[in-house]
């Protein structure tokens, strides 16, 4: 297949769909994240559990629903991050994640 | 350029509605007075937040299409008519109205002049925005006249709309295009191309990126975005993700 690059990011827009069960790019999660850590997280990378691919959180499929969203890795499908907010908390699954590196710089 | 702000934790403002222009029948402008506003990047996008009267909420990502540089925050909107945030943005919303907002948004999906080119970008629909906050980026940052500076930064844009009345932004476009030869602008129609077209007429295709794109050893800068099957396709097509 001709490739014509590899500096290509990519991201949905949803503007106004109705988020059931529809798949979206981690770039939809940066919002939510942002509830939970400082920086941003969608250009750090976040290598699978499930598989070992390492990707920019931004390039992750991300499957928003009502109360948070399922963010799975685009290899093997396996489940990255889950994040769901309660009308009192934030909370974040990590545990597809072996590990998650974020710039250092401001 | 337009400081980066430092990193801090994101909340909830409220923004002003200067004034709300038409782009095409179902899309309008927004341009926002927000206190407080820390600056963004090109790309980068808000939340949008609306509550009823019950209290009831709707959260939606819309992107910012002014450029760092413009003086007002502009996000452009495109009405769905099922949604239940963008009926009220595009039909309701009137200047001196309040708008509750949070970003900037993203840092993955983002592009300014340091980066580099040639920039390759291409967009369906209102995917267009956020590729618009970025071909209004390189042009403030590069002085008119300074040639050789676009010269160094190609950009190139491939724009699918399904008719000529749908593409957003197209009298700005081809305004740019015309003034600057470093900056292509190509559209192809999906379904109801005006009498005498003679672009392309089809979704875009392996065929169309061979013809459009840089090849990779001028390593381009790519930026696609559009709804889920374009952009998956596209990207499939062109690239291995970083």
């Amino acid at each position: 297949m001709k490739k014509t690059t590899k500096q290509s990011r990519a991201r949905s827009a949803a503007g106004d769909r109705p988020v059931d069960s529809l798949r979206l790019d981690g770039n939809a999660a940066a919002g939510m994240l942002r509830e939970v850590f400082v920086p941003d997280l969608t250009a750090g990378r976040a290598k699978c559990a499930g598989c070992g691919t390492t990707r920019s959180i931004g390039a992750l499929h991300v499957y928003s629903h009502g109360m948070g969203m399922v963010v799975r890795c685009p290899a093997c499908d396996g489940v990255v991050l889950r994040v769901a907010r309660t009308p009192t908390r934030v909370w974040l699954d990590a545990r597809g994640a072996i590990s998650i590196v974020i710039s250092g710089e401001n | 350029m337009t400081a980066r702000a430092p990193a801090t934790r994101i909340e909830w403002r409220l923004a002003t509605v200067v004034d709300a222009l038409p782009e095409t029948p179902s899309t309008r402008t927004l341009r926002l007075d927000v206190p407080g506003w820390p600056g963004h990047r090109a790309g980068q996008h808000v939340d949008v937040r609306l509550t009823a009267q019950d209290g009831y909420q709707a959260e939606r990502s819309y992107s910012i299409a002014s450029a760092p540089e413009d003086d007002k925050l502009a996000l452009t909107v495109e009405r769905l008519d099922d949604g239940e945030v963008s009926p009220y943005l595009t039909e309701e919303l009137r200047a001196g109205d309040k708008l509750e907002l949070r970003g900037p948004i993203g840092g993955y999906f983002v592009w300014d002049v340091p980066i580099g080119g040639p920039l390759f970008l291409v967009g369906g629909g209102s995917g267009i925005v956020p590729l618009m906050a970025m071909i209004r980026h390189r042009n403030s940052c590069l002085a008119a006249g300074d040639r050789e500076a676009r010269k160094k930064l190609p950009a190139r844009l491939l724009y699918s709309s399904r008719g000529w009345d749908e593409v957003i932004y197209r009298d700005e476009l081809a305004a740019l295009a015309a003034k600057d030869p470093t900056l292509e602008v190509v559209h192809t129609l999906t379904r109801n191309p005006p009498d005498g077209w003679t672009g392309f007429h089809r979704r875009i295709d392996r065929a169309m990126l061979d013809e459009v794109a840089w090849p990779a050893s001028d390593n381009p800068r790519v930026f696609v975005c559009g709804p889920t099957p374009l952009v998956e396709a596209v990207a499939s097509t062109l690239v291995d993700p970083v």
